[in-house]
């Protein structure tokens, strides 16, 4: 039984931080979820305390506000066993070709924002001798392309910060770090999208391999669904000459 | 129009921006606007100053009920679940939660629901406005016995809770009102603690219809009991049915009868999947009288010796395999369920399962159960017999249902809306009496003219 660890989920309002907070929970793991609408993320705990029966927080915290990151991880009645950063941003490609605020926000959601907030714990979880830090990522940021490079530079971003944290900390061999990088999930980000269906997963497929990597089957990175790799094995390997002129 | 007057036709009106929604049966096929909000506050938002619209749950029920005609409102991300009380047993939910999800949240937990129906893939809300009916209506009610209370959105926008003590007739004129009266955002169901996950089953071998009638009627004091009739079978063997009676099982029973398993079990996760498209020739006589032979030796070799069934294989057998529906293939069927009233219930329904098994189409099995009084004033129930059938959708299929109709309409009977795609007005207006209470209700909310589903169009509600 794993009934005194906890998760703090780091967008708690999202389907996949509610998705994954669920799995846990069904564990026997006590649950907070971070989120800017506490409405939402209220909501959210109260399902899975009903669904699950254990103990459920509500934290609020809005990550755009870095000076505050410190201050929210140090007064955390709890120091969480893994943290979980699904904080995300796919915004509209087009309109921040033009609007740099716009642009900046997409970049500071998805990269600045949660690197910052997970050194917090890289730090704190080094001090204990004990962690996880889950980031979920994207398999946007595995190559830029036309539709969607502020999400997809700041998500690349983000997997390199991921991936020099888990080198920094595999050296210690005490505290892990796993990038999660889901391809297209039915959520609230992707409602507008038409999806293909075989590359397409729900929340729950995401948590559970979310839950897998961290607990029974240790990884390092995941691609959820998993021909997703496949997928950007090929993508990756293209020819900048060929790819630069693709629609993809 | 009545359905039943285009034969085999997918209708498809025009509506902009619309797709094309069925039920579950793959018939009728209709254009709709579909909506899919994620809280409560989008819901009631969608309802406010729209016309032709609707609720749908997990698109379970047959026809068209759950099909607005002009706007569709989906309630799969209304699918949060609120609070559960221990002590009363009482757990809230929102409209879209599953009775899979309830059973996976809490029958480890060593809770059930009272009364389910042959799917655990049904929403609450529309568990709620089928008043859907289990294995047991004739001893425990229908869906809406185990419903404490719910919070309804009228068109006008207002939300309001209904139960038994407030706002009664809309809480009675709810259940079964077919999506109706408002939306169902959340609901409070009273829990049932069982002792484990197991069911004590009892198969008997009934030779025929009247066989089958006399174990159920026999059988009363049984909680639960079903009979399956093998609708190939004719003459003296006409509606010869493996009865399957059954009890939660005590931990007394489980010790018994397998003392090796555990009292809860996780449910199954295996799945079987019908391909797309599956062809409709495979479903031929010769294939389907050797299931049904296969399926009654195996029953007979069960009869008299009782045996630990888990619920989610008793209860829904047909939820092992996903998409079962696309059997039928791209036409899709019609789930025709009837309830005949008891006096008349032998004579009757074994008139209309002779005609089906000359006819030879029809599903190679159907289902026989026992019910009560219904509950509110459209609840599908009656003191009697209730029998269900598939027919795949050809072009004679409508003339021959209308047959079926004026035996049920003769007999005092009555369709269940919930699987209906084509009968005609008169058949429902003679089965439903107490319409009016649902159309008053309608009336004072304004329900009337802005919830309209192409099921009340059809049928004039």
């Amino acid at each position: 039984m794993t009934g005194t660890k906890s998760i703090l989920v780091i967008g708690g309002s999202s389907d996949i931080g509610h998705a994954t907070a669920l799995r846990y929970a069904r564990e026997g793991w006590r649950v907070t979820l971070a989120a800017r609408d506490l409405e939402a993320a209220q909501r959210n705990a109260d399902d899975i305390r009903t669904r699950s029966g254990v103990v459920t927080t509500v934290q609020s915290l809005d990550v755009l506000q870095t000076a505050q990151l410190a201050g929210f991880v140090a007064g955390l009645s709890v120091l969480p066993d893994t943290v979980v950063c699904v904080v995300g941003e796919l915004g509209d490609q087009q309109r921040a070709q033009t609007d740099p605020e716009l642009a900046t926000t997409i970049m500071r959601t998805n990269f600045e924002a949660p690197s910052l907030l997970l050194e917090q714990f890289a730090q704190r979880f080094e001090a204990r001798g004990s962690g996880t830090i889950i980031g979920v990522s994207s398999v946007a940021g595995d190559r830029g392309r036309a539709s969607n490079y502020y999400y997809g530079a700041a998500k690349a971003g983000f997997s390199q910060f991921l991936s020099g944290l888990r080198n920094r900390l595999a050296l210690a061999g005490k505290v892990r770090v796993i990038t999660v990088k889901p391809g297209f999930v039915r959520t609230r980000m992707t409602a507008h999208m038409k999806l293909p269906a075989h590359l397409t997963v729900d929340p729950d497929r995401v948590a559970e391999d979310i839950y897998l990597a961290d607990v029974t089957r240790p990884r390092d990175v995941i691609y959820v669904a998993r021909r997703f790799q496949l997928v950007m094995t090929i993508i990756c390997a293209l020819p900048e000459a060929i790819f630069k002129r693709m629609r993809i | 129009m009545p359905a039943a007057a285009l034969p085999g036709r997918a209708t498809a009106s025009s509506n902009p921006g619309g797709i094309a929604l069925s039920g579950w049966g793959n018939y009728p096929k209709v254009s709709t606007k579909l909506l899919a909000p994620r809280t409560l506050a989008g819901a009631r938002d969608h309802l406010l100053g729209r016309s032709g619209v609707v609720a749908r749950g997990a698109g379970r029920a047959y026809g068209d009920a759950a099909i607005g005609t002009h706007t569709t409102i989906s309630t799969r991300g209304l699918n949060r679940m609120r609070s559960f009380d221990a002590a009363t047993a009482q757990l809230t939910v929102e409209a879209g939660v599953t009775i899979a999800d309830i059973l996976a949240a809490f029958g480890p937990r060593g809770f059930f629901l009272k009364v389910v129906p042959g799917t655990k893939f049904v929403t609450v809300g529309g568990a709620i406005a089928a008043d859907v009916h289990g294995k047991n209506h004739h001893r425990d009610g229908g869906f809406g016995t185990i419903v404490e209370s719910f919070r309804l959105a009228l068109p006008s926008g207002e939300i309001v809770t209904c139960s038994r003590a407030e706002n009664a007739a809309l809480f009675m004129a709810t259940l079964g009102g077919m999506g109706l009266t408002g939306m169902i955002l959340e609901a409070t169901l009273r829990l049932l603690p069982i002792e484990t996950a197991w069911l004590r089953q009892d198969t008997r071998v009934a030779g025929n219809l009247e066989a089958a009638i006399d174990l159920l009627e026999g059988s009363a004091s049984a909680t639960y009991s079903v009979a399956w009739i093998d609708c190939l079978a004719r003459g003296a063997a006409l509606g010869r049915s493996l009865v399957y009676l059954a009890e939660h099982a005590t931990r007394r029973d489980k010790e018994l009868l397998g003392p090796e398993l555990a009292p809860f079990p996780s449910p199954r996760m295996s799945r079987l999947s019908v391909p797309e498209l599956f062809p409709g020739w495979l479903l031929n006589r010769a294939s389907m009288r050797a299931f049904n032979e296969l399926y009654f030796r195996r029953g007979a070799a069960q009869q008299g010796r009782p045996r630990l069934v888990h619920w989610d294989p008793y209860f829904f057998p047909l939820d092992a395999i996903a998409d079962w529906n696309r059997i039928y293939g791209r036409r899709g069927f019609v789930q025709y369920q009837c309830v005949i009233p008891q006096a008349r219930a032998r004579r009757v329904l074994a008139d209309i399962l002779d005609r089906v098994s000359r006819r030879g189409d029809a599903s190679f099995l159907a289902v026989l159960k026992q019910l009560g009084d219904g509950d509110g004033p459209m609840s599908f129930p009656l003191r009697g017999y209730t029998l269900t059938m598939d027919f795949p959708v050809s072009d004679p299929l409508f003339g021959f249902l209308d047959e079926l109709d004026a035996l049920v309409v003769d007999a005092g009977g009555r369709l269940y809306l919930a699987k209906d795609a084509r009968q005609s007005r008169a058949t429902f207006e003679s089965g439903y009496p107490r319409l009016a209470a649902l159309r008053d209700i309608r009336q004072q909310t304004g329900a009337d003219t802005r919830l309209v589903s192409h099921l009340s169009a059809r049928l004039g509600i």
